[in-house]
């Protein structure tokens, strides 16, 4: 079927304007994802699927500018120990990052790797990407698979002591980065993965991760501050039999985000926690839109994600629950929660579930209020000033989601950054 | 310490008049009881002394120390010295307890100009007035009253006032849901605080409170008043005989 005219020639215009990196392994997936590009179309502001988020600057020829924000605070898990990899506006520093090797581990550069055969990456680069859609399409991620300039390749063989950091600077104002990693985790493998950072003035990044039977995998992001920074973030997870994959964002700022999350359930007993708290303030969408297939047995689904909004800022949650003929013992749990501090801000819900086996436990709760006045009073009559009793219910509001970082040293890392957020605008 | 007088309050949102003309002065060390029918305005005049919403004052006046309470912020009037402990004290989920309590005395050091309590001598001073009052370190962990059953609320109440170390403490029918065991261990924290410099006002619909916590003054009310004032014969009387006979007399 042909495309409308409108969205064809958004598609092509964009196109136009880049490169398809040719000359090595991944040529044929890259061909191959172009071809998804052209047939299925960049977003555009009539599709279902961005409703609520209006993607014209995402797929724009040209990049909208974004002022880079000066940072005023020690880097995000420089506490923490483990091993760092740098992007600058997308482009690979080298200086500033870590010499990574460790036992278990193999990580090479996409950008490095093109006469070199990478027998395990070749498999999956641009292959869960594809898979993901259907059966609804995510054309940003096929297009960042084509055309993505750099990323990193992660094998892991055993238990990774270390987290392993993705750390993006966005230094530019007008530039546009395409990052694309893959991430394979061997069976009974263990890792974590964080990444921190705006990157870019436009940021499309795809994360593939394969998680085999009886591994994990722990993902901890914080999305950078930079106010008019905009980025459009999938990952794409397929779990083998008794998997752990647990991902979780935190967002302040950005005048647009859309993460897509897309996990697939291929073997028995795993299970998927996906997790966000976001806080935006005025000028800010935020989009997380997650979609997870259970296609085996007994497993566990989670979703927590928590909205702070204030001034006009707006939250956005599509999120889905497919349950396949068949995924008996399905255990699948979704939850999407605002917190409005003014009348101006929105939070637009879309939960949605889809169940074809019947034995199954799924359930979903979405709801937008406003600050507990009956807590609020409490704190304050215990002597708590107004402006930090409503930061820490703010904060207690966010926990839930927070709480599903398994370790409590980058638990304690995200808390203090949204109390400081909160602190900076509390006046 | 305390000093009301003639306190008119009506509910903001509807044309409903609670208290008519409060008259009640606590002086520093004693203990005064408030008893009186529902619907009298007892929770009303704690809800107001400590400045919850919903509330206006129409006439009339309350001061503590000679300052004006009606004029403060909630958090104002804390500072000052003032603690409700709550009938229903709230759950907070999210809040760890002892974040809380840490959070609210520090906020009230520094609002006196004092130097905040650091995070050793906090730990020392809340382990020592939790272990009186059978708190354990669970329930400190814990977000505030969030699983509490109704006598673990109230004892941490009681905490939270004795590591506050309030000038002039409501207890809001603190004795509701309890048991007798937890009613003599909330008794015995409050009666652990009695002190020269320090008022009490004791809310409550019976008199077997009374037994633990023994009052100096007794006050009946009734129709947002104050009917009647005597001493601890006064709370026997209603026991045995209920409001009637005093409400008739005083009709």
């Amino acid at each position: 079927m042909a495309l409308p005219k409108l969205k064809a020639d958004a598609t092509e215009a964009r196109l136009a304007t880049l490169e398809l990196p040719i000359g090595g392994w991944t040529d044929t997936a890259r061909r191959e994802a172009l071809a998804r590009v052209q047939a299925m179309g960049l977003p555009a502001r009539r599709d279902e699927y961005w409703k609520y988020t209006r993607p014209d600057t995402l797929v724009a020829p040209e990049t909208p500018e974004a002022q880079v924000y000066e940072m005023d605070e020690q880097l995000l898990f420089d506490e923490v120990d483990r091993l760092c990899l740098v992007f600058v506006d997308g482009v690979f520093d080298a200086e500033a990052s870590d010499e990574i090797a460790g036992e278990g581990l193999e990580i090479t550069r996409l950008a490095e790797v093109a006469g070199a055969d990478i027998h395990w990456a070749q498999g999956l680069y641009g292959t869960l990407e594809a898979a993901g859609q259907v059966p609804v399409p995510r054309t940003l991620a096929a297009l960042n698979t084509a055309f993505a300039t750099d990323g990193v390749l992660i094998r892991v063989t055993g238990k990774v002591e270390k987290p392993i950091l993705l750390r993006y600077f966005h230094r530019a104002t007008t530039s546009d980065a395409m990052l694309h990693h893959v991430i394979k985790l061997e069976p009974g493998a263990q890792m974590t993965l964080l990444e921190n950072g705006p990157a870019a003035a436009r940021f499309n990044k795809v994360m593939e991760v394969e998680v085999a039977n009886g591994a994990t995998f722990h993902h901890v992001r914080a999305q950078g501050r930079d106010h008019q920074r905009r980025a459009a973030t999938h990952i794409f997870a397929r779990l083998g039999a008794e998997s752990v994959f647990k991902s979780f964002t935190s967002t302040a700022n950005g005048v647009l985000t859309r993460n897509e999350v897309v996990v697939e359930f291929t073997g028995d007993d795993a299970v998927a926690h996906v997790a966000g708290a976001c806080v935006g303030d005025g000028d800010f969408l935020h989009d997380d839109t997650v979609f997870i297939t259970h296609d085996a047995v007994g497993c566990e689904s989670r979703q927590v994600f928590k909205k702070v909004l204030r001034n006009g800022a707006t939250g956005v949650f599509q999120g889905k629950i497919l349950v396949k003929a068949g995924a008996q013992k399905t255990d699948g749990y979704q939850l999407s929660q605002s917190l409005l501090l003014d009348d101006d801000s929105q939070f637009y819900a879309k939960p949605e579930l889809e169940i074809y086996a019947d034995d199954v436990a799924c359930s979903h709760g979405s709801t937008s209020g406003a600050i507990d006045e009956t807590g609020l009073f409490y704190l304050r009559s215990r002597g708590v000033p107004e402006g930090l009793a409503t930061d820490l219910l703010t904060l207690a509001f966010l926990a839930e989601a927070v709480q599903e970082i398994e370790d409590e040293r980058l638990q304690e890392c995200i808390n203090t950054r949204l109390s400081e957020w909160l602190e900076r605008r509390r006046g | 310490m305390l000093e009301i007088k003639n306190l008119h309050v009506k509910l903001e949102e509807e044309d409903k008049q609670i208290l008519n003309g409060v008259n009640l002065t606590v002086e520093a060390g004693k203990v005064h009881a408030i008893m009186g029918p529902n619907g009298s305005g007892k929770s009303t005049l704690s809800y107001v002394l400590s400045g919850r919403d919903g509330y206006e004052v129409t006439e009339g006046s309350a001061t503590l120390e000679g300052e004006d309470l009606l004029a403060m912020e909630v958090e104002e009037r804390a500072a000052a010295g003032m603690f409700l402990a709550f009938q229903y004290p709230v759950e907070i989920p999210g809040v760890g307890n002892m974040t809380f309590l840490r959070t609210a005395v520090n906020a009230q050091r520094k609002a006196r100009g004092q130097e905040e309590m650091s995070a050793t001598e906090f730990l020392k001073v809340v382990r020592e007035k939790a272990k009186t009052l059978k708190i354990d370190a669970d329930m400190l962990k814990r977000p505030v009253n969030v699983g509490f059953s109704g006598g673990e609320k109230k004892r941490n109440e009681i905490l939270q006032m004795a590591m506050l170390e309030p000038k002039m403490c409501i207890l809001d029918e603190t004795d509701s849901g309890l048991d007798v065991d937890a009613m003599k261990l909330v008794s015995d924290g409050v009666n652990a605080l009695r002190d020269e410099g320090r008022g009490f006002l004791v809310i409550t619909h019976y008199q077997r409170l009374l037994d633990h916590i023994k009052p100096d003054v007794v006050h009946i009310m009734a129709n947002g008043r104050i009917i009647k004032t005597g001493g601890p014969e006064l709370a026997l009387e209603v026991e045995h005989n209920g409001y009637a006979d005093i409400l008739a007399e005083t009709a």
